[in-house]
């Protein structure tokens, strides 16, 4: 199903599949979408979607901000880390648990904050990391994001914020709660300001960020595929006592329901940000 | 009231978190429409979204309280099982939050002050709330009421259950029922994640720091409003009584406000929530 133009050409050829087992692990891999075997080169040059059925494999926020970026960026508010306002204890305490995803990571919380260029134009973004406590918001993320918020609010600049998120973070109670407040109420401003704010929804973003930042956007875009909802499906499904229909909450259903203004292959993603950008800051200065 | 009565209780005492949970859940607890009734006069309800439905499990309406008019958008429980399905358990639809924004807007029109009461055990996890879009209701609600132009007074009477609560919950003051909770998650899901047993919600409870005199310390509420005797179910007209107190407390600090300073406030107060990271 080749929807999308592969971004570059292939250079490598890919090793037999026979040769597989007896070389190198994870070289190749089975895509979740269409089950087949892919060759892991192939699918990160198509920028991880997969080249024979085009599902979309979960990405990193660095890779994120790699491809949708001219070159480098810089990252604001990096030190910040919780403080552990409810001294949360569950099966370890959680300030183990953070130290051992900043281990794991790399990153001090879930949300990476940058400043670069998007077809050299001057851009804030902001990328959840799925894969520090689930992208989940506490006190960090809120307060990195509503900073973002207000930088470009102070220096008109545009604003993403690409989300990857099971919602609020439990382990900070009603303090990560109220950063849903928050962030919405800084968004107001940005939107009295006339700067445009771009939300791009990706696999899985559910929870108290899609019912705040997510869905506020001048624009909501989502990844093909992508789970989006307020509960989660399997909440819903003990609640109403039965399976829920195929492709239930994807982005195709949210797109069809009327809550998304499209639905953009990742290929197409930077391109279609950098035209919106340009319909609503008209072209960048040269 | 004095003003101690807002202030929560000395620090050390015992960790009360599930009896405050089962307070707030207490089948004779007072709801919203036990309030209104005693708290207002000439209430006239006002329905429906103008874009799908009229939600029952939020009361919307125009009312007098001590003469003052004032809107009031409020979540409603039944109490009996007739009753309980009506209001779906207090969970409200996307359009039960659109037409409570769409009655707080025409408030601020006018310039009337808004009064919002909370109790929720979440925003409905249904089909039909999600493709009508139950976040993107939700997410409107918390950026359109930074906007509204006129006080706004949100107090959390029993169940703040998550986002389906805070849906109603940007207010330039915010109080809680001495025996209310306000929380990110239920206990009872907390549970069945954190110790992958439902059976578990006390401890649960404890751990998620969800009562009035939690949300106090850690900056989320602005005051508590205690409760008579044993719970506001042994006497619904004295609790009434004592919201009364807070309502006109709050009223007279936000009249004399413009609509920029109380839009101001009210961001400002939000701004400063959770201020607990190092740098
Ligand atoms: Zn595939």
């Amino acid at each position: 199903m080749p929807w999308f133009t592969r971004p570059k050409p292939k250079t490598e050829t890919p090793p037999a599949q026979g040769e597989r087992r007896v070389r190198t692990e994870g070289l190749w891999l089975k895509c979740e979408g269409c089950r087949q075997i892919i060759w892991r080169k192939a699918l990160e040059q198509n920028l991880h979607v997969c080249p024979k059925c085009g599902y979309h494999f979960k990405i990193d926020a660095v890779t994120r901000l790699r491809q949708l970026l001219d070159g480098d960026w810089e990252t604001y508010d990096d030190s910040m880390v919780s403080t552990d306002p409810l001294e949360f204890v569950d099966a370890k305490p959680y300030k183990e648990r953070l130290a051992a995803m900043r281990q794991a990571t790399n990153l001090n919380d879930a949300v990476i904050s940058a400043g670069g260029t998007l077809n050299g134009r001057p851009v804030y973004i902001c990328v959840l990391e799925l894969k520090f406590i689930g992208g989940s918001m506490g006190a960090v993320v809120g307060e990195k994001i509503t900073r973002a918020i207000e930088r470009a609010m102070a220096r008109r600049i545009p604003l993403i914020i690409v989300s990857a998120s099971g919602g609020a973070r439990m382990q900070e109670g009603a303090v990560s709660l109220m950063q849903m407040a928050k962030i919405s109420a800084a968004l107001m401003r940005l939107d009295e300001a006339r700067v445009p704010y771009i939300s791009v929804l990706t696999d899985p973003t559910t929870g108290g960020v899609t019912a705040s930042f997510a869905m506020l956007g001048d624009l909501n875009i989502a990844e093909p595929g992508a789970l989006i909802g307020f509960a989660g499906p399997r909440v819903i499904e003990q609640t109403i006592r039965q399976k829920l229909p195929e492709g239930f909450q994807r982005s195709e259903f949210l797109l069809k329901n009327g809550m998304l203004d499209a639905v953009v292959p990742r290929p197409q993603l930077k391109q279609f940000i950098s035209k919106a950008l340009d319909f609503f800051c008209g072209p960048v200065a040269a | 009231m004095s003003d101690t009565a807002l202030q929560p209780p000395a620090p050390g005492e015992t960790n009360i978190a599930w009896q405050r949970v089962q307070l707030a859940r207490h089948p004779k607890r007072p709801h919203s429409l036990d309030y209104v009734q005693r708290l207002f006069t000439d209430f006239h309800e006002i329905h429906g979204d103008r874009r799908f439905g009229d939600d029952p499990a939020i009361v919307c309406g125009m009312a007098f309280f001590e003469g003052r008019p004032i809107m009031i958008a409020a979540q409603q429980k039944g109490r009996d099982t007739k009753q309980k399905l009506y209001r779906n358990f207090g969970m409200p639809k996307p359009e039960g939050y659109r037409k409570a924004l769409r009655v707080m807007q025409l408030a601020a029109k006018f310039g009337r002050p808004i009064l919002t009461l909370l109790d929720t055990p979440g925003a409905y996890p249904g089909i039909d709330a999600e493709e009508r879009g139950q976040a993107e209701a939700i997410a409107s609600n918390l950026r359109e009421m930074a906007r509204l132009r006129s006080p706004v007074i949100v107090i959390c009477i029993g169940e703040g259950g998550s986002g389906g609560a805070l849906a109603l919950g940007v207010g330039n003051r915010v109080y809680m029922l001495e025996n209310a909770i306000y929380s990110v998650i239920s206990p009872e899901s907390c549970a069945a994640i954190i110790y992958r047993d439902a059976k578990l919600a006390e401890r649960a409870a404890a751990a998620l720091k969800l009562t009035a005199q939690d949300l106090y310390r850690l900056g989320l509420i602005d005051g508590i409003i205690p409760e008579p005797g044993e719970g506001a179910h042994t006497d619904w007209d004295a609790a009434a009584a004592m919201v009364r107190e807070t309502l006109r407390k709050a009223l007279d600090e936000l009249t004399p406000l413009s609509p920029e300073e109380l839009v101001q406030q009210r961001f400002e107060k939000f701004r400063r929530m959770g201020n607990f990271f190092t740098e």
